[in-house]
């Protein structure tokens, strides 16, 4: 059992709109920390449209995805947010009362938080990776022999590994596995690739030196026992098949986006989504609060820039969860010494 | 007015009047045809719309660009007539096009 983390409130969601409610909760001295289950902050932002242009962002005529995290991070920078990367939240309940909630956190990786209050800004839910749908029982081999991700990169060395796919994910892997696996094969639909170039060009060396393989081909079957792989098939554009024999399958399809978990917290849910109230934000459980893409209620729009409202008034309620006994003063930063002093301004 | 048949990966066929000016995606939609999700909503992002055009019509439909060609990485069991139906749009050209939807998006 890991040692339980104790903070204010937890963020579920790092995307732009949990990103900002940090500032505005750090505005009211309140902690936060933030769970994803990306490797990196920005969500959606940073995940599907990294170099797209936003041209609705009050403030930025065009700020592109990974533009606005950058800036946001700078922003609640003074507020020392902490991050969990990498993490999903499985459980969540509430171990206090409703007028004094406080609530225990678990993710996937074994982490367990305890907090005043939670702000829910999980966007459409969680990302997962995207499953080749080719064969049914592939779930007996997850985990064991077919990845979706690296989690330890050990388990490969000495191990015949097909690597599918043609993004950065693959080749990093590729690149990185070629020297411990004891054969390392790729395979991607077409001879493009999405990923770095100098990456694709050194993969191309390490084919023309004999050290690993590359072919044409999608995967279209998988043959093994006990969740040990032995073989995949695969198809080529012409319908013709064959068989690729290895140990492991790392598959990288992009991602997906799951409601996942969030169902099973205790929260009122209208067509996988969270509804609220539009004064604080609040959900049907006291102290969960459900901001951006993942709430619902009369008129809501899926704009960043209603989420960063969305938040703001979201952390004057926590206020009230956080510091029962203090009352809330309405302060600007353009105005206030005290809020200017926390921004590290003053 | 102009025809588009959907065939889903059974063999059931679906012909919609389509308006031109509107995406294959969105006349799909419109017309509640299953098997294109499109949970993107038209950006390119997703590959959730994937089509295969009947071979006969690829020359009028055209190849997928670049960004579309990316985006396939993320469709499964893609084919050389495979297309995001987000991408195409309609026009007096493809009055009776037909396309197939894969077994499964995403």
């Amino acid at each position: 059992m890991s040692e339980i983390i104790k903070t204010d409130v937890v963020i579920i969601g790092a995307g732009p709109v949990g990103l900002f409610a940090v500032f505005e909760l750090g505005l009211l001295d309140i902690k936060a920390h933030l769970i994803d289950i990306l490797p990196k902050a920005g969500g959606q932002c940073a995940e599907l449209y990294p170099e797209k242009p936003i041209y609705d962002i009050p403030g930025f005529p065009i700020v592109t995805g990974q533009g606005l995290v950058d800036n946001l991070m700078k922003q609640i920078e003074p507020f020392g947010p902490v991050f969990h990367f990498n993490e999903m939240v499985g459980a969540l309940e509430n171990v206090g009362t409703p007028e004094h909630p406080s609530f225990k956190i678990e993710t996937d990786g074994g982490k367990i938080f305890e907090c005043k209050a939670v702000f829910v800004a999980a966007g459409g839910g969680s990302f997962q990776p995207k499953k080749p749908p080719m064969v049914s029982g592939i779930e007996a081999y997850e985990g064991k022999s077919v990845f979706y991700a690296v989690r330890r990169m050990e388990h490969f060395r000495g191990r015949r590994v097909l690597i599918v796919g043609g993004g950065d994910s693959a080749l990093d892997w590729v690149l990185n596995l070629a020297p411990i696996a004891k054969r390392v094969t790729l395979m991607h639909r077409r001879d493009a690739f999405r990923a770095a170039p100098h990456s694709v060009k050194q993969m191309h060396e390490m084919v023309a030196a004999g050290q690993m393989d590359f072919v044409l081909g999608q995967p279209c079957g998988i043959k093994g026992a006990d969740g040990q792989l032995t073989s995949v098939a695969a198809r080529r554009d012409d319908q013709s098949e064959f068989e690729i024999p290895c140990d492991d399958m790392l598959a990288f399809f992009g991602l997906t986006i799951k409601l996942g978990p969030i169902a099973n917290w205790g929260l009122n849910l209208h067509e996988n989504l969270v509804p609220v109230d539009t004064t604080k934000f609040e959900t049907n459980v006291p102290g969960i609060f459900a901001i951006g893409d993942i709430n619902t209620y009369p008129g809501k729009l899926k704009l960043i820039l209603s989420g960063f409202h969305e938040g703001t008034l979201a952390a004057q309620r926590a206020h009230h969860y956080v510091y029962p006994d203090k009352k809330l003063t309405f302060q600007y930063t353009t105005s206030s010494t005290s809020l200017q002093k926390k921004l590290g301004v003053a | 007015m102009i025809k588009v048949t959907y065939t889903d990966s059974t063999g059931k066929a679906r012909t919609v009047e389509a308006q031109v000016g509107a995406t294959v995606m969105e006349t799909a939609l419109r017309n509640a045809i299953p098997g294109i999700d499109a949970e993107c909503g038209g950006a390119c992002a997703c590959a959730t719309c994937h089509v295969y055009v009947a071979p006969e019509w690829i020359d009028v439909v055209g190849k997928a660009s670049p960004m579309e060609e990316d985006m396939l990485d993320f469709a499964f069991e893609v084919r050389p007539t495979s297309r995001l139906s987000c991408q195409i749009k309609v026009t007096e050209a493809l009055d009776g096009l037909q396309v197939t939807t894969p077994a499964k998006q995403g």
